[in-house]
Protein backbone atom coordinates (compact mmCIF):
# COMPACT_ATOMS: atom_id res chain seq x y z
CA UNK A 1 0.00 0.00 0.00
CA UNK A 2 2.99 2.30 0.27
CA UNK A 3 2.86 4.68 -2.62
CA UNK A 4 5.98 6.64 -1.83
CA UNK A 5 8.50 3.84 -2.16
CA UNK A 6 10.45 5.29 -5.03
CA UNK A 7 10.04 8.92 -4.13
CA UNK A 8 12.99 10.96 -3.03
CA UNK A 9 12.88 14.31 -1.32
CA UNK A 10 12.97 17.57 -3.26
CA UNK A 11 16.47 19.06 -3.38
CA UNK A 12 15.46 22.16 -1.43
CA UNK A 13 14.11 20.08 1.44
CA UNK A 14 17.27 17.95 1.51
CA UNK A 15 19.47 21.03 1.70
CA UNK A 16 17.33 22.68 4.38
CA UNK A 17 17.29 19.51 6.51
CA UNK A 18 21.03 19.00 6.09
CA UNK A 19 21.78 22.61 7.00
CA UNK A 20 19.55 22.30 10.07
CA UNK A 21 21.38 19.19 11.26
CA UNK A 22 24.76 20.83 10.61
CA UNK A 23 23.61 23.85 12.61
CA UNK A 24 22.83 21.47 15.49
CA UNK A 25 26.12 19.58 15.38
CA UNK A 26 28.94 21.83 14.18
CA UNK A 27 29.09 23.92 17.38
CA UNK A 28 29.54 20.76 19.45
CA UNK A 29 32.30 19.50 17.16
CA UNK A 30 34.08 22.83 17.56
CA UNK A 31 34.45 22.07 21.28
CA UNK A 32 36.64 19.09 20.37
CA UNK A 33 39.02 21.25 18.36
CA UNK A 34 39.34 23.87 21.06
CA UNK A 35 40.29 21.27 23.66
CA UNK A 36 43.61 20.85 21.84
CA UNK A 37 44.45 24.48 21.13
CA UNK A 38 47.68 26.05 22.38
CA UNK A 39 46.02 29.46 22.75
CA UNK A 40 45.46 30.44 26.39
CA UNK A 41 44.22 34.01 26.45
CA UNK A 42 41.50 34.18 23.80
CA UNK A 43 39.13 32.12 21.67
CA UNK A 44 41.30 32.59 18.59
CA UNK A 45 40.40 30.74 15.39
CA UNK A 46 42.11 29.01 13.66
CA UNK A 47 44.05 27.66 16.66
CA UNK A 48 47.72 28.67 16.46
CA UNK A 49 48.82 25.13 17.35
CA UNK A 50 47.71 21.86 18.87
CA UNK A 51 48.75 20.26 22.13
CA UNK A 52 47.52 17.65 24.58
CA UNK A 53 49.10 19.31 27.62
CA UNK A 54 45.77 20.73 28.88
CA UNK A 55 44.47 17.23 29.54
CA UNK A 56 47.30 16.68 32.02
CA UNK A 57 46.73 20.13 33.55
CA UNK A 58 43.01 19.45 33.95
CA UNK A 59 43.68 16.00 35.39
CA UNK A 60 45.74 17.50 38.22
CA UNK A 61 43.18 20.16 39.16
CA UNK A 62 41.57 19.41 42.53
CA UNK A 63 38.70 21.89 42.04
CA UNK A 64 37.57 20.12 38.86
CA UNK A 65 37.69 16.75 40.62
CA UNK A 66 35.74 18.06 43.61
CA UNK A 67 33.06 19.56 41.36
CA UNK A 68 32.85 16.36 39.35
CA UNK A 69 32.55 14.17 42.42
CA UNK A 70 29.82 16.38 43.93
CA UNK A 71 27.91 16.29 40.64
CA UNK A 72 28.11 12.51 40.44
CA UNK A 73 26.97 12.09 44.06
CA UNK A 74 24.05 14.49 43.65
CA UNK A 75 23.02 12.88 40.36
CA UNK A 76 23.24 9.36 41.83
CA UNK A 77 21.10 10.11 44.88
CA UNK A 78 18.58 12.22 42.94
CA UNK A 79 18.24 9.45 40.37
CA UNK A 80 17.66 6.88 43.11
CA UNK A 81 14.92 9.02 44.70
CA UNK A 82 13.40 9.76 41.28
CA UNK A 83 13.38 6.05 40.38
CA UNK A 84 11.39 5.14 43.48
CA UNK A 85 8.95 8.06 43.28
CA UNK A 86 8.56 7.93 39.50
CA UNK A 87 7.89 4.19 39.39
CA UNK A 88 5.36 4.33 42.24
CA UNK A 89 3.54 7.17 40.56
CA UNK A 90 3.60 5.53 37.12
CA UNK A 91 2.29 2.25 38.56
CA UNK A 92 -0.55 3.99 40.35
CA UNK A 93 -1.53 6.12 37.35
CA UNK A 94 -1.36 3.39 34.72
CA UNK A 95 -2.69 0.39 36.65
CA UNK A 96 -5.65 1.93 38.37
CA UNK A 97 -8.39 4.43 37.74
CA UNK A 98 -9.00 6.94 40.47
CA UNK A 99 -10.29 10.42 40.98
CA UNK A 100 -7.65 13.05 40.29
CA UNK A 101 -5.50 10.91 38.03
CA UNK A 102 -5.02 13.73 35.53
CA UNK A 103 -4.04 16.07 38.34
CA UNK A 104 -1.33 13.68 39.46
CA UNK A 105 0.24 13.49 36.00
CA UNK A 106 0.08 17.28 35.75
CA UNK A 107 1.74 17.56 39.17
CA UNK A 108 4.61 15.33 38.02
CA UNK A 109 5.17 17.30 34.81
CA UNK A 110 4.86 20.74 36.40
CA UNK A 111 8.46 21.05 37.72
CA UNK A 112 9.76 20.66 34.17
CA UNK A 113 6.98 22.55 32.40
CA UNK A 114 7.46 25.73 34.39
CA UNK A 115 10.72 27.58 33.72
CA UNK A 116 13.56 26.32 35.90
CA UNK A 117 14.04 29.71 37.47
CA UNK A 118 10.59 29.47 39.08
CA UNK A 119 11.35 26.08 40.59
CA UNK A 120 14.68 27.41 41.76
CA UNK A 121 13.51 30.60 43.40
CA UNK A 122 10.47 28.87 44.92
CA UNK A 123 12.69 26.27 46.59
CA UNK A 124 15.22 28.89 47.68
CA UNK A 125 12.65 31.12 49.31
CA UNK A 126 11.05 28.07 50.95
CA UNK A 127 14.42 27.03 52.40
CA UNK A 128 14.88 30.57 53.65
CA UNK A 129 11.44 30.65 55.24
CA UNK A 130 11.95 27.25 56.87
CA UNK A 131 15.50 28.28 57.85
CA UNK A 132 17.03 25.21 56.26
CA UNK A 133 20.74 25.84 55.59
CA UNK A 134 21.94 25.19 52.06
CA UNK A 135 23.78 21.92 51.77
CA UNK A 136 24.31 18.85 49.67
CA UNK A 137 20.77 17.75 50.53
CA UNK A 138 19.09 20.95 49.35
CA UNK A 139 20.68 20.37 45.92
CA UNK A 140 19.43 16.78 45.90
CA UNK A 141 15.94 17.92 46.90
CA UNK A 142 15.75 20.25 43.91
CA UNK A 143 17.19 17.77 41.43
CA UNK A 144 15.02 14.84 42.51
CA UNK A 145 11.91 16.99 42.07
CA UNK A 146 12.45 17.50 38.35
CA UNK A 147 14.05 14.09 37.72
CA UNK A 148 10.83 12.27 38.72
CA UNK A 149 9.16 13.23 35.46
CA UNK A 150 11.78 11.53 33.26
CA UNK A 151 11.48 8.21 35.11
CA UNK A 152 7.70 8.60 35.21
CA UNK A 153 7.42 9.16 31.44
CA UNK A 154 9.50 6.10 30.63
CA UNK A 155 7.77 3.89 33.18
CA UNK A 156 4.24 4.95 32.19
CA UNK A 157 4.95 4.20 28.52
CA UNK A 158 6.19 0.73 29.44
CA UNK A 159 3.35 0.00 31.87
CA UNK A 160 0.88 0.78 29.09
CA UNK A 161 2.43 -1.91 26.92
CA UNK A 162 2.63 -4.44 29.75
CA UNK A 163 -0.53 -6.46 29.82
CA UNK A 164 -2.41 -6.49 33.11
CA UNK A 165 -3.33 -10.14 32.57
CA UNK A 166 0.33 -11.07 33.17
CA UNK A 167 -0.01 -9.81 36.71
CA UNK A 168 -3.32 -11.63 37.19
CA UNK A 169 -1.80 -14.82 35.80
CA UNK A 170 1.06 -14.56 38.27
CA UNK A 171 -1.39 -14.10 41.14
CA UNK A 172 -3.52 -17.03 39.89
CA UNK A 173 -0.45 -19.22 39.90
CA UNK A 174 0.01 -18.49 43.57
CA UNK A 175 2.57 -15.70 43.70
CA UNK A 176 1.95 -13.02 46.29
CA UNK A 177 2.24 -9.32 45.52
CA UNK A 178 5.94 -9.10 46.26
CA UNK A 179 6.80 -12.18 44.21
CA UNK A 180 4.74 -10.80 41.33
CA UNK A 181 6.63 -7.53 41.55
CA UNK A 182 10.00 -9.24 41.72
CA UNK A 183 9.47 -11.88 39.02
CA UNK A 184 6.87 -10.41 36.67
CA UNK A 185 6.65 -6.63 36.89
CA UNK A 186 10.30 -5.79 37.42
CA UNK A 187 11.66 -7.80 34.44
CA UNK A 188 9.01 -6.15 32.26
CA UNK A 189 9.73 -2.56 33.21
CA UNK A 190 13.44 -3.05 33.97
CA UNK A 191 14.91 -1.61 30.77
CA UNK A 192 12.48 1.31 30.82
CA UNK A 193 13.58 2.11 34.38
CA UNK A 194 17.23 1.82 33.40
CA UNK A 195 16.67 4.19 30.48
CA UNK A 196 14.68 6.61 32.63
CA UNK A 197 17.32 6.43 35.33
CA UNK A 198 20.10 7.21 32.90
CA UNK A 199 18.24 10.17 31.46
CA UNK A 200 17.47 11.40 34.98
CA UNK A 201 21.17 11.08 35.78
CA UNK A 202 22.09 13.06 32.66
CA UNK A 203 19.49 15.69 33.48
CA UNK A 204 20.72 16.11 37.06
CA UNK A 205 24.38 16.01 36.03
CA UNK A 206 23.79 18.89 33.64
CA UNK A 207 21.35 21.01 35.67
CA UNK A 208 22.46 24.52 36.45
CA UNK A 209 19.47 26.87 36.76
CA UNK A 210 17.81 25.26 39.78
CA UNK A 211 21.21 24.42 41.28
CA UNK A 212 22.35 28.04 41.40
CA UNK A 213 19.41 28.66 43.73
CA UNK A 214 19.61 25.57 45.92
CA UNK A 215 23.39 25.27 46.37
CA UNK A 216 25.25 27.13 49.05
CA UNK A 217 29.00 27.27 48.69
CA UNK A 218 29.33 23.89 46.96
CA UNK A 219 30.22 23.77 43.30
CA UNK A 220 28.74 21.13 41.05
CA UNK A 221 30.42 20.75 37.68
CA UNK A 222 27.84 22.93 35.85
CA UNK A 223 28.26 25.65 38.49
CA UNK A 224 32.01 25.45 38.00
CA UNK A 225 31.49 25.84 34.24
CA UNK A 226 29.10 28.73 34.75
CA UNK A 227 31.74 30.56 36.81
CA UNK A 228 34.20 30.05 33.99
CA UNK A 229 31.70 31.28 31.42
CA UNK A 230 30.91 34.45 33.34
CA UNK A 231 34.51 35.17 34.36
CA UNK A 232 36.89 33.19 32.14
CA UNK A 233 40.05 32.48 34.07
CA UNK A 234 41.42 29.20 32.76
CA UNK A 235 40.14 28.88 29.22
CA UNK A 236 42.17 25.78 28.27
CA UNK A 237 40.94 23.85 31.33
CA UNK A 238 37.35 24.86 30.53
CA UNK A 239 37.80 23.65 26.95
CA UNK A 240 38.92 20.24 28.16
CA UNK A 241 36.14 19.97 30.75
CA UNK A 242 33.56 20.94 28.09
CA UNK A 243 34.80 18.22 25.80
CA UNK A 244 34.73 15.59 28.53
CA UNK A 245 31.19 16.62 29.49
CA UNK A 246 30.02 16.19 25.89
CA UNK A 247 31.53 12.71 25.76
CA UNK A 248 30.16 11.70 29.16
CA UNK A 249 26.58 12.83 28.40
CA UNK A 250 26.70 11.06 25.05
CA UNK A 251 27.00 7.60 26.58
CA UNK A 252 23.80 7.50 28.70
CA UNK A 253 21.79 8.90 25.77
CA UNK A 254 23.01 6.26 23.37
CA UNK A 255 22.45 3.57 26.00
CA UNK A 256 18.95 4.83 26.78
CA UNK A 257 18.17 4.81 23.06
CA UNK A 258 19.23 1.19 22.65
CA UNK A 259 17.26 0.14 25.73
CA UNK A 260 13.97 1.66 24.57
CA UNK A 261 14.22 1.53 20.78
CA UNK A 262 11.79 -1.37 20.47
CA UNK A 263 9.22 0.74 22.28
CA UNK A 264 6.97 3.31 20.73
CA UNK A 265 7.82 6.15 23.07
CA UNK A 266 10.50 8.72 22.62
CA UNK A 267 12.58 8.37 25.71
CA UNK A 268 13.70 11.95 26.02
CA UNK A 269 10.70 13.75 24.68
CA UNK A 270 9.62 14.79 28.13
CA UNK A 271 12.69 16.83 28.96
CA UNK B 1 -4.75 -36.92 27.87
CA UNK B 2 -5.50 -34.01 30.12
CA UNK B 3 -7.44 -36.32 32.41
CA UNK B 4 -4.45 -38.53 32.86
CA UNK B 5 -2.14 -35.66 33.69
CA UNK B 6 -4.56 -34.11 36.08
CA UNK B 7 -5.31 -37.30 37.93
CA UNK B 8 -1.65 -38.23 38.17
CA UNK B 9 -0.74 -35.10 40.13
CA UNK B 10 -3.57 -33.83 42.27
CA UNK B 11 -3.14 -30.17 43.00
CA UNK B 12 -5.07 -28.51 45.81
CA UNK B 13 -7.53 -26.00 44.44
CA UNK B 14 -6.50 -23.40 46.98
CA UNK B 15 -2.82 -22.96 47.63
CA UNK B 16 -1.69 -22.87 51.22
CA UNK B 17 -1.15 -19.40 52.60
CA UNK B 18 2.40 -18.33 52.47
CA UNK B 19 2.28 -16.76 55.88
CA UNK B 20 5.00 -14.68 57.42
CA UNK B 21 5.08 -10.89 57.53
CA UNK B 22 5.40 -10.35 53.78
CA UNK B 23 2.77 -12.93 52.97
CA UNK B 24 0.29 -11.30 55.30
CA UNK B 25 1.14 -7.84 54.06
CA UNK B 26 0.64 -8.99 50.49
CA UNK B 27 -2.75 -10.46 51.40
CA UNK B 28 -3.85 -7.27 53.11
CA UNK B 29 -2.83 -5.19 50.11
CA UNK B 30 -4.62 -7.54 47.74
CA UNK B 31 -7.83 -7.29 49.74
CA UNK B 32 -7.60 -3.49 50.00
CA UNK B 33 -6.65 -2.12 46.60
CA UNK B 34 -7.36 1.37 47.91
CA UNK B 35 -4.72 0.93 50.60
CA UNK B 36 -2.24 -0.23 47.99
CA UNK B 37 -3.07 2.77 45.82
CA UNK B 38 -2.66 5.07 48.79
CA UNK B 39 0.72 3.55 49.67
CA UNK B 40 1.89 3.89 46.07
CA UNK B 41 0.74 7.46 45.68
CA UNK B 42 1.67 8.81 49.08
CA UNK B 43 5.45 9.18 48.59
CA UNK B 44 5.41 10.95 45.19
CA UNK B 45 2.43 13.11 46.06
CA UNK B 46 3.92 14.06 49.41
CA UNK B 47 7.23 14.94 47.79
CA UNK B 48 5.83 16.92 44.87
CA UNK B 49 2.82 18.28 46.72
CA UNK B 50 4.60 19.40 49.86
CA UNK B 51 8.11 20.21 48.69
CA UNK B 52 7.31 21.57 45.26
CA UNK B 53 3.79 22.97 45.37
CA UNK B 54 4.37 24.15 48.93
CA UNK B 55 7.34 26.26 47.93
CA UNK B 56 5.55 27.48 44.83
CA UNK B 57 2.64 28.73 46.92
CA UNK B 58 5.00 30.26 49.46
CA UNK B 59 6.64 32.14 46.59
CA UNK B 60 3.32 33.36 45.19
CA UNK B 61 2.29 34.45 48.67
CA UNK B 62 5.44 36.54 48.99
CA UNK B 63 4.62 38.41 45.80
CA UNK B 64 1.80 40.03 47.79
CA UNK B 65 4.24 41.31 50.39
CA UNK B 66 6.20 44.48 49.86
CA UNK B 67 9.64 45.72 50.74
CA UNK B 68 10.26 48.69 52.97
CA UNK B 69 12.32 51.06 50.86
CA UNK B 70 14.27 52.53 53.78
CA UNK B 71 15.05 49.54 55.96
CA UNK B 72 15.09 46.96 53.16
CA UNK B 73 13.00 44.66 55.36
CA UNK B 74 10.08 42.70 54.03
CA UNK B 75 6.72 44.01 55.14
CA UNK B 76 4.34 41.07 55.55
CA UNK B 77 1.07 42.83 54.88
CA UNK B 78 -1.13 41.93 51.98
CA UNK B 79 -0.64 44.49 49.23
CA UNK B 80 -0.68 44.80 45.46
CA UNK B 81 2.06 47.44 45.58
CA UNK B 82 4.72 45.03 44.30
CA UNK B 83 2.62 44.18 41.28
CA UNK B 84 2.25 47.91 40.68
CA UNK B 85 6.04 48.14 40.50
CA UNK B 86 5.97 45.71 37.59
CA UNK B 87 4.19 48.41 35.61
CA UNK B 88 7.05 50.88 36.00
CA UNK B 89 8.52 51.67 32.56
CA UNK B 90 11.86 50.06 33.37
CA UNK B 91 10.20 46.80 34.44
CA UNK B 92 7.69 46.83 31.58
CA UNK B 93 10.67 47.15 29.23
CA UNK B 94 12.11 43.94 30.65
CA UNK B 95 8.82 42.09 30.26
CA UNK B 96 8.19 43.29 26.69
CA UNK B 97 11.79 42.56 25.69
CA UNK B 98 11.57 39.01 27.04
CA UNK B 99 8.18 38.20 25.51
CA UNK B 100 9.27 39.65 22.14
CA UNK B 101 12.47 37.61 22.22
CA UNK B 102 10.49 34.47 23.10
CA UNK B 103 8.11 35.09 20.21
CA UNK B 104 10.89 35.65 17.64
CA UNK B 105 12.88 32.67 18.90
CA UNK B 106 9.75 30.50 18.62
CA UNK B 107 9.08 31.63 15.04
CA UNK B 108 12.66 31.09 13.93
CA UNK B 109 12.83 27.66 15.59
CA UNK B 110 9.65 26.60 13.80
CA UNK B 111 11.05 27.70 10.43
CA UNK B 112 14.36 25.88 10.93
CA UNK B 113 12.77 22.83 12.55
CA UNK B 114 10.13 22.16 9.89
CA UNK B 115 12.38 20.86 7.07
CA UNK B 116 14.30 18.62 9.48
CA UNK B 117 11.11 17.23 10.98
CA UNK B 118 9.47 16.79 7.58
CA UNK B 119 12.44 14.98 6.13
CA UNK B 120 12.76 12.75 9.19
CA UNK B 121 9.04 11.95 9.19
CA UNK B 122 8.46 11.40 5.49
CA UNK B 123 11.66 10.46 3.69
CA UNK B 124 14.09 9.05 6.23
CA UNK B 125 13.94 5.26 6.39
CA UNK B 126 15.92 2.57 8.16
CA UNK B 127 19.44 3.70 8.94
CA UNK B 128 18.68 7.32 8.10
CA UNK B 129 15.73 7.31 10.49
CA UNK B 130 18.01 6.26 13.36
CA UNK B 131 20.58 8.82 12.28
CA UNK B 132 18.00 11.60 12.30
CA UNK B 133 16.61 10.47 15.64
CA UNK B 134 20.02 10.44 17.30
CA UNK B 135 20.98 13.59 15.40
CA UNK B 136 18.16 15.39 17.20
CA UNK B 137 18.47 13.62 20.55
CA UNK B 138 22.20 14.15 21.04
CA UNK B 139 22.10 17.96 20.82
CA UNK B 140 18.91 17.93 22.91
CA UNK B 141 20.59 16.10 25.76
CA UNK B 142 24.08 17.57 25.46
CA UNK B 143 25.10 19.83 28.28
CA UNK B 144 23.28 23.15 28.20
CA UNK B 145 26.32 25.08 29.37
CA UNK B 146 28.62 23.40 26.88
CA UNK B 147 26.26 24.43 24.09
CA UNK B 148 26.37 28.04 25.27
CA UNK B 149 30.13 27.79 25.61
CA UNK B 150 30.42 26.56 22.02
CA UNK B 151 28.60 29.68 20.85
CA UNK B 152 30.80 31.88 22.98
CA UNK B 153 33.70 30.41 21.02
CA UNK B 154 31.94 30.90 17.68
CA UNK B 155 30.67 34.43 18.25
CA UNK B 156 33.83 35.81 19.88
CA UNK B 157 35.48 38.65 17.98
CA UNK B 158 38.55 36.52 17.30
CA UNK B 159 36.39 33.42 16.72
CA UNK B 160 35.50 31.21 13.80
CA UNK B 161 32.58 33.25 12.48
CA UNK B 162 34.61 36.43 11.99
CA UNK B 163 37.36 34.34 10.42
CA UNK B 164 34.92 32.64 8.05
CA UNK B 165 33.32 35.93 6.98
CA UNK B 166 36.80 37.37 6.47
CA UNK B 167 37.70 34.50 4.15
CA UNK B 168 34.49 35.11 2.20
CA UNK B 169 35.17 38.89 2.16
CA UNK B 170 31.85 39.47 3.86
CA UNK B 171 33.09 41.37 6.92
CA UNK B 172 31.30 44.50 5.72
CA UNK B 173 28.00 42.60 6.10
CA UNK B 174 28.72 41.78 9.74
CA UNK B 175 29.82 45.35 10.45
CA UNK B 176 26.71 46.74 8.79
CA UNK B 177 24.51 44.39 10.84
CA UNK B 178 26.29 45.26 14.09
CA UNK B 179 25.83 48.98 13.47
CA UNK B 180 22.03 48.57 13.40
CA UNK B 181 20.36 50.14 16.45
CA UNK B 182 18.60 47.32 18.42
CA UNK B 183 20.08 44.08 17.13
CA UNK B 184 23.66 45.33 16.83
CA UNK B 185 26.44 45.92 19.34
CA UNK B 186 30.20 45.84 19.73
CA UNK B 187 30.43 42.23 18.61
CA UNK B 188 27.95 39.42 18.08
CA UNK B 189 28.62 37.98 21.51
CA UNK B 190 27.36 41.17 23.19
CA UNK B 191 24.33 41.80 20.98
CA UNK B 192 20.70 40.70 20.92
CA UNK B 193 21.47 38.92 17.66
CA UNK B 194 23.89 36.68 19.55
CA UNK B 195 21.34 36.04 22.30
CA UNK B 196 18.75 35.19 19.66
CA UNK B 197 21.03 32.73 17.81
CA UNK B 198 21.93 30.90 21.01
CA UNK B 199 18.30 30.68 22.14
CA UNK B 200 17.29 29.21 18.77
CA UNK B 201 20.18 26.77 18.87
CA UNK B 202 19.55 25.54 22.39
CA UNK B 203 15.76 25.08 22.06
CA UNK B 204 15.61 23.87 18.44
CA UNK B 205 15.40 20.11 19.24
CA UNK B 206 12.37 20.80 21.47
CA UNK B 207 10.62 22.16 18.38
CA UNK B 208 11.69 19.39 15.99
CA UNK B 209 10.37 16.45 18.03
CA UNK B 210 6.68 17.46 18.29
CA UNK B 211 6.54 18.66 14.66
CA UNK B 212 8.01 15.35 13.58
CA UNK B 213 5.45 13.48 15.71
CA UNK B 214 2.62 15.46 14.09
CA UNK B 215 3.95 14.97 10.54
CA UNK B 216 4.39 11.22 10.99
CA UNK B 217 0.65 10.97 11.34
CA UNK B 218 0.06 12.63 7.96
CA UNK B 219 -0.44 9.87 5.35
CA UNK B 220 1.82 10.33 2.32
CA UNK B 221 -1.03 9.80 -0.12
CA UNK B 222 -2.75 12.90 1.26
CA UNK B 223 0.09 15.00 -0.14
CA UNK B 224 -0.06 13.06 -3.42
CA UNK B 225 -3.80 13.49 -3.67
CA UNK B 226 -3.31 17.20 -3.27
CA UNK B 227 -0.82 17.38 -6.14
CA UNK B 228 -2.94 15.03 -8.26
CA UNK B 229 -5.75 17.51 -7.87
CA UNK B 230 -3.53 20.15 -9.33
CA UNK B 231 -2.11 21.95 -6.32
CA UNK B 232 1.39 23.37 -6.60
CA UNK B 233 3.88 22.33 -3.88
CA UNK B 234 3.35 25.71 -2.25
CA UNK B 235 -0.42 25.25 -2.19
CA UNK B 236 -0.06 21.73 -0.83
CA UNK B 237 2.11 23.06 1.95
CA UNK B 238 -0.27 25.90 2.81
CA UNK B 239 -3.52 23.96 2.60
CA UNK B 240 -2.61 20.40 3.57
CA UNK B 241 0.73 20.00 5.36
CA UNK B 242 0.83 23.15 7.43
CA UNK B 243 -2.65 22.84 8.98
CA UNK B 244 -1.93 19.22 9.89
CA UNK B 245 1.48 20.09 11.36
CA UNK B 246 0.14 23.08 13.28
CA UNK B 247 -0.68 21.21 16.52
CA UNK B 248 2.91 19.93 16.53
CA UNK B 249 4.28 23.42 15.95
CA UNK B 250 2.15 24.79 18.78
CA UNK B 251 3.28 21.96 21.06
CA UNK B 252 6.91 22.71 20.25
CA UNK B 253 6.36 26.41 20.73
CA UNK B 254 5.20 25.72 24.29
CA UNK B 255 8.74 24.56 25.05
CA UNK B 256 10.61 27.25 23.14
CA UNK B 257 8.38 30.00 24.51
CA UNK B 258 8.42 28.86 28.12
CA UNK B 259 12.14 28.09 28.17
CA UNK B 260 13.04 31.47 26.67
CA UNK B 261 10.79 33.29 29.13
CA UNK B 262 12.52 31.76 32.13
CA UNK B 263 16.12 31.60 31.02
CA UNK B 264 18.62 33.89 32.69
CA UNK B 265 21.93 32.26 31.81
CA UNK B 266 22.02 32.72 28.04
CA UNK B 267 21.38 36.50 28.05
CA UNK B 268 23.86 36.85 30.90
CA UNK B 269 26.68 35.15 29.00
CA UNK B 270 25.87 36.15 25.43
CA UNK B 271 24.00 39.41 25.24
CA UNK B 272 23.80 43.04 26.19
CA UNK B 273 23.57 44.49 29.69
CA UNK B 274 19.83 45.01 29.25
CA UNK B 275 17.96 42.52 31.41
CA UNK B 276 15.52 39.72 30.67
CA UNK B 277 12.84 38.50 33.12
CA UNK B 278 15.04 35.69 34.41
CA UNK B 279 17.95 38.03 35.08
CA UNK B 280 15.63 40.50 36.82
CA UNK B 281 14.34 37.71 39.09
CA UNK B 282 17.86 36.60 39.84
CA UNK B 283 19.07 40.12 40.58
CA UNK B 284 16.12 41.00 42.82
CA UNK B 285 16.26 37.85 44.92
CA UNK B 286 20.04 37.90 45.21
CA UNK B 287 21.96 41.07 45.93
CA UNK B 288 18.90 43.31 46.23
CA UNK B 289 17.10 40.94 48.59
CA UNK B 290 13.78 42.09 47.17
CA UNK B 291 12.02 38.72 47.23
CA UNK B 292 8.51 40.19 46.76
CA UNK B 293 9.44 41.89 43.47
CA UNK B 294 11.33 38.79 42.31
CA UNK B 295 8.25 36.70 43.12
CA UNK B 296 6.01 39.12 41.26
CA UNK B 297 8.32 38.86 38.25
CA UNK B 298 8.04 35.06 38.25
CA UNK B 299 4.26 35.41 38.08
CA UNK B 300 4.64 37.00 34.62
CA UNK B 301 5.90 33.85 32.86
CA UNK B 302 3.37 31.75 34.79
CA UNK B 303 0.49 33.94 33.61
CA UNK B 304 1.83 34.21 30.04
CA UNK B 305 2.30 30.44 29.89
CA UNK B 306 -1.14 29.89 31.43
CA UNK B 307 -2.79 31.79 28.57
CA UNK B 308 -0.48 30.13 26.08
CA UNK B 309 -1.32 26.62 27.32
CA UNK B 310 -5.02 27.44 27.33
CA UNK B 311 -4.82 28.54 23.70
CA UNK B 312 -2.65 25.56 22.78
CA UNK B 313 -5.11 23.14 24.35
CA UNK B 314 -7.91 24.62 22.26
CA UNK B 315 -5.83 24.00 19.14
CA UNK B 316 -5.31 20.37 20.07
CA UNK B 317 -1.58 20.75 20.67
CA UNK B 318 -1.50 18.27 23.54
CA UNK B 319 -2.38 15.38 21.26
CA UNK B 320 0.86 16.03 19.41
CA UNK B 321 3.07 15.77 22.49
Amino acid sequence: MRSDRSQSAPLGLKIAAACGLLFLHLPLLLIFVYAFTTEEKSYQWPPPGFTTQWFAVTWSRPDVWQALSLSVQVAAISTAVALVLGTLCAAAVSQTRFFGRETISLLVILPIALPGIITGIALRSAFNLAEIPFSFWTIVLGHATFCVVVVYNNAVARFRRTSGSLIEASMDLGADGFQTFRHVILPNIGTALLAGGMLAFALSFDEVIVTTFTAGQQQTLPIWMLEELVRPRQRPVTNVVAMVVVLVTLLPILAAYYLTRDGDQIAGAGK
Amino acid sequence: MTDAVLSARPVPAILPRRGGFFGNLSDILWRNPKLLLFLMLAPPVLWLGVVYLGSLFALLLQSFFSIDEFSGLINRDFTLKTYGELLLPSNMDIIIRTVAMAAIVTLASAVIAFPIAYYAARYARGKWKVLFYLGIMLPLWSSYLVKIYAWKLILAKEGILTWLLGKLHLNWLLDAWLSLPVVGGNSLSVSFTGTFIVFVYVWLPFMILPIQAALERVPANLVEASSDLGASPGQTFRNVLFPLALPGIVAGSIFTFSLTLGDYIIPQIIGTSRLFIGQAVYAHQGTAGNIPLAAAFTVVPIVVMGFYLWGAKRMGAFDAL
